[in-house]
């Protein structure tokens, strides 16, 4: 049984229960679409309904008011059953503004219910973002069903004589909105109030304003006869425990503070601010009682060196990037990789190339973590699948940095970092612990610093301050065992061997590749990695649901692939990837297993919906006379 | 970080076999450096170099010590991290010209105004050398070299006027042949809390020979430097240095009792900037020497407020981070 907190006040209108809603909030940049949609999630979460969110912003902090570009969104999926991701379209979809509306409209289905302000639906904002006609009398809104509220007006409305200017008593208008909405979904209202109370603690007047406006919007729901009915959206089946509801980001900062804990490993991230991947170093500046020492350097080269430069002295060395900041690290990457330390690099991907889409989710790193160094140099490459598998990833990547002495890649999105879900908070005392094994005495016959471990290949980690132990590491090709300077053909030839041979070697250290079944008679299989698991996974469910045979699997580790990946693969006759990039995992596969993979391929710089994953899938299915195209 | 037997020079000498040019400076700025470090009384493993990549940067391989022999420009970021997280050692960089002033130069600047606690070599001989011989950014404009047959067009930087601008809390010139005056301004610079920055002239024989002989040569030595030290006259053997009515620096002709006394200490950067100008004669010796707080102090204050305030009980803080403050139950 599921126990999750009551509204007080009894719905006045009739209730009808749905299974799922997708909501998405729109409006202008400055109009606090993100709060408003992470303050619906949380009253969510707390109800236990399963949810995935998908906020959807602009690179610009305020473009121009009105315009198309300067839309900001946030896109939820709640339901009483699993939810794996935010929603392909919206069933309902809140427009603050027109440009909100017309930005919005194309992914809106018909039928769909629309919360028009209509009192920004002036002639000059119309005009602005290009409706000739207003849409709300042209036919354009025919097949929705469509409230008209003037927001703006009632929240001023509700907020005479608060002692608020006009522009600050507007500000408010996004928390009638949640108001409302939080009214038709019978969310309960007492954790937005406290959020409102303790946000604006040191602004009584603007804590009472947004109250006032909260507070009018759900009456103004009660009361109006344009909602006739609301809504509520059971408690989904979940295993129990204490949930949470957590961001990509949040969750890989936790993974990466509990990781080094667990290993007793202070540490220390190098990081120099990019989007989206910034959050990481502004929670983990917030967390130096657990000793995590921060460094924004004065730029991504500095980032990482000072990184390394930890893992030297014995700590946790971590830098935090996107894309084009892996670019500028390349170089000391490959310095790691050469003096055999361990370091985690995460790059949250981006739309690239170059600056790219700095808001926008893609995969297109893969090549890069994977391939993109000079010489013969191998990383591991972890990546999550969900916003809160951000968290075991990052333990994950810990695991093997420490235990293999190695850079290891954690791929991240923008897609996970900002997206959210409830998360199974885990037992502290329960999580996997790592040992770092230092060198600490003087070996029998010396001390070689290139000696190697049997079982993992990984050397010794000695670090200054230990006695006896002084050696001189380098990016210089060294000799096997004593580190020294080698420019010996043989030995060049046998290190470019155990440096690959350490890293494949890794796949004995991970689970094999997992395959969701379960018929035992598909003969499709998906393979999926990253944040295209929740779409992928919908999207099976789907064609499950109506008879269809398909199998799913998805690789959390890309470098080295689990060991049976090539056996899996063979399996089916069609293995199709989808990937937000143009077939990076796909040449991987086909050039590590030669297996004729199919490629699913869009860089729109938004995750897959699972109606063109369904269309893809079943463009496979049944047709053996399918042949890979990519 | 004392240590009970007294070390020696041959103590701090790696068992690698030295592969500079027959002649390099750089064997004189190595004896130096391993012959003071045990005036230091910091034991072997406490002490670490890092370097980038030129002639210079190969130093760490030949001192026995911990070392890290890293990538082209970027020994004092990576210095910088390990001085973060490890205050209770003791952290060289050695860079050179090319590295620490062209393709690490931003690094450089950072480390300085940061304060971080590591102590900077830079061995400047106006050459490029492992790369056989193109023009640095130290080297005078209109030099012939490979890459400039006819001249170079940069104008060249002035190493210490740079730090001094980027806020360096100790800056010191010295000369890879004047081993005594070497020692001295290493001495200073290694005991100095926070950043400190030495510039060592080195001739480089092979592809900028004679760089420095002027300041070298013993006809002309006492004429071409000017000895800097601390409330002693600024002369050199024939001419001094006194304030202009507009308040700077000027050099004038014969040993005069108005000459300026050296302020190592002084506040106001402008001051060193002065003597920074000032390049025949060359001014050798310690330029600038304040206390400033440094910043690895002051990111370990922080840790410890934040640690004082936090419980010992580290898998329940870890809960309680896990968990924040907004949960819901399924029973």
């Amino acid at each position: 049984m599921t126990t999750y907190p009551q509204s007080p006040d009894a719905p006045a209108k009739p209730v009808e229960i749905v299974s799922r809603v997708v909501i998405r909030f729109a409006g202008d940049s400055g109009d606090g679409m993100q709060l408003t949609g992470e303050r619906f999630t949380a009253e969510t979460a707390g109800l236990g309904n399963d949810i995935a969110t998908f906020p959807d912003f602009p690179a610009e902090i305020r473009a121009p008011a009105g315009t198309v570009p300067g839309v900001s969104a946030f896109q939820l999926q709640f339901a009483d059953t699993k939810v794996l991701t935010p929603g392909d379209h919206p069933d309902v979809l809140v427009a603050m503004n027109p440009a909100a509306l017309k930005s919005q409209l194309p992914i809106t289905p018909r039928g769909a219910t629309i919360v028009l302000n209509t009192d920004e639906f002036t002639r000059r904002n119309l005009a602005k973002v290009g409706y000739e006609r207003d849409p709300r009398s042209d036919g354009t809104l025919e097949s929705y069903q469509v409230h008209e509220v003037a927001i703006t007006a009632l929240t001023l409305g509700a907020l005479e004589g608060s002692g608020l200017g006009k522009k600050d008593a507007e500000r408010a208008k996004n928390m009638f909105a949640l108001g409302l909405m939080s009214w038709l979904y019978n969310r309960p209202r007492e954790g937005t109030l406290r959020f409102i109370d303790a946000k604006f603690a040191k602004k009584p007047l603007v804590a009472a304003a947004n109250v006032k406006a909260f507070e009018a919007g759900w009456s103004f729901g009660e009361t109006t006869e344009t909602f006739a009915v609301s809504y509520e959206v059971a408690p989904a089946p979940m295993p129990k425990g204490v949930y949470r509801n957590i961001t990509g980001n949040l969750a890989l900062s936790y993974g990466l503070v509990a990781a080094a804990q667990k290993a007793g490993l202070p540490l220390f991230l190098g990081s120099y601010p990019i989007t989206p991947a910034s959050d990481i170093l502004h929670t983990l500046a917030g967390l130096k009682r657990f000793g995590v020492r921060t460094f924004q350097a004065e730029d991504e080269i500095a980032g990482i060196g000072a990184a390394l430069g930890a893992s030297f002295g014995g700590s946790l060395g971590l830098t935090t990037t996107s894309g084009p900041g892996v670019a500028l690290k390349t170089e000391t990457i490959g310095l790691a990789v050469s003096l055999e330390l361990p370091l985690i690099i995460v790059d949250v991907q981006r739309g690239g190339p170059s600056t790219g889409l700095p808001t926008k989710t893609e995969q297109a790193d893969l090549f890069q973590a994977v391939l993109g160094r000079n010489g013969e140099s191998p990383v591991p490459v972890v990546a999550p699948q969900s916003p809160a598998d951000c968290f075991d990833a990052a333990m994950e990547a810990v695991r093997i940095a420490v235990t293999y002495r190695t850079p290891v890649f954690l791929l991240s999105d923008g897609y996970l970092a900002n997206g959210s879900e409830p998360w199974l908070v885990p037992d502290a005392a329960s999580l996997p612990t790592v040992d770092p094994a230092f060198t600490t005495e003087l070996p029998e016959g010396g001390f070689l610093p290139y000696s190697r471990d049997p079982e993992t290949l990984a050397r010794p980690w000695a670090v200054p301050g230990t006695p006896g132990l002084e050696h001189r590491i380098g990016g210089l090709e060294k000799a096997d065992g004593t580190g020294n300077i080698s420019y010996d053909p043989a030995n060049h030839d046998r290190m470019v061997r155990l440096r690959a041979a350490k890293v494949a070697g890794i796949a004995r250290s991970i689970p094999p590749l997992a395959v969701d079944d379960p018929s035992g008679e598909a003969d499709v299989l998906v393979l999926g990695w990253g944040s295209t698991y929740g779409p992928i996974a919908a999207a099976i469910a789907d064609i499950r649901s109506r008879g269809g045979n398909v199998a799913q699997a998805h690789l959390r580790h890309l470098a080295p692939f689990p060991a049976n990946t090539g056996e899996v693969l063979r399996a089916y006759r069609t293995v199709l990837i989808p990937e937000m990039n143009l077939g990076q995992l796909s040449l991987l596969i086909r050039g590590t297993f030669l297996v004729d993979a199919v490629g699913f391929n869009q860089v729109r710089g938004l995750p897959f919906t699972s109606a063109e994953l369904v269309d893809a899938i079943e463009g496979l299915l049944g047709n053996g006379t399918t042949e890979g195209s990519a | 970080m004392t240590v009970d037997v007294a070390l020696t020079k041959k103590d701090f000498t790696s068992d690698q076999e030295v592969r500079w040019c027959p002649g390099c400076g750089d064997y004189a700025i190595l004896s130096a450096v391993q012959a003071f470090l045990p005036e230091l009384a910091i034991p072997r493993e406490d002490i670490v170099f890092i370097s980038g990549i030129g002639c210079s940067s190969r130093f760490p391989y030949y001192v026995d010590t911990y070392g890290m022999h890293s990538i082209h420009g970027r020994a004092p970021a990576i210095a910088s991290g390990l001085a973060l997280s490890r205050p209770d050692l003791k952290v060289f960089v050695v860079t050179g010209d090319g590295d620490g002033l062209s393709i690490g130069g931003n690094h450089l600047l950072h480390a300085l105004r940061r304060n971080v606690n590591i102590t900077i070599l830079l061995f400047n001989n106006r050459i490029y050398g492992l790369t056989k011989g193109q023009y640095s950014p130290t080297s005078e404009q209109g030099k012939i070299t490979k890459s400039t047959p006819m001249g170079s067009l940069d104008n060249p930087f002035n190493p210490l006027s740079l730090v001094l601008g980027a806020e360096a809390t100790f800056v010191a010139r010295s000369i890879d042949s004047d081993r005594k005056h070497l020692t001295s301004v290493l001495r200073e610079a290694a005991t100095h809390q926070g950043s400190s920055f030495v510039e060592i002239y080195q001739n480089c024989n092979i592809f900028n020979d004679g760089a420095f002989d002027v300041l070298k040569d013993a006809d002309t030595r006492d004429a071409a430097t000017i000895r800097l030290e601390h409330g002693e006259p600024l002369q050199s053997a024939t001419q001094s240095v006194i304030r202009a009515a507009d308040g700077s620096l000027e050099l004038v002709d014969g040993l005069r009792d108005d000459a300026v006394r050296h302020d190592a200490h002084a506040e106001d950067p402008s001051y060193a900037f002065g003597l920074s100008r000032l390049t025949t004669p060359t001014p050798i010796g310690v330029f600038r020497s304040v206390e400033r707080p440094t910043y690895d102090r002051l990111m370990a204050e922080q840790l410890e407020t934040a640690r004082a305030a936090a419980s010992d009980d580290a898998d329940g803080m870890l809960g309680a981070l896990l968990s924040g403050t907004d949960t819901w139950t399924v029973a």
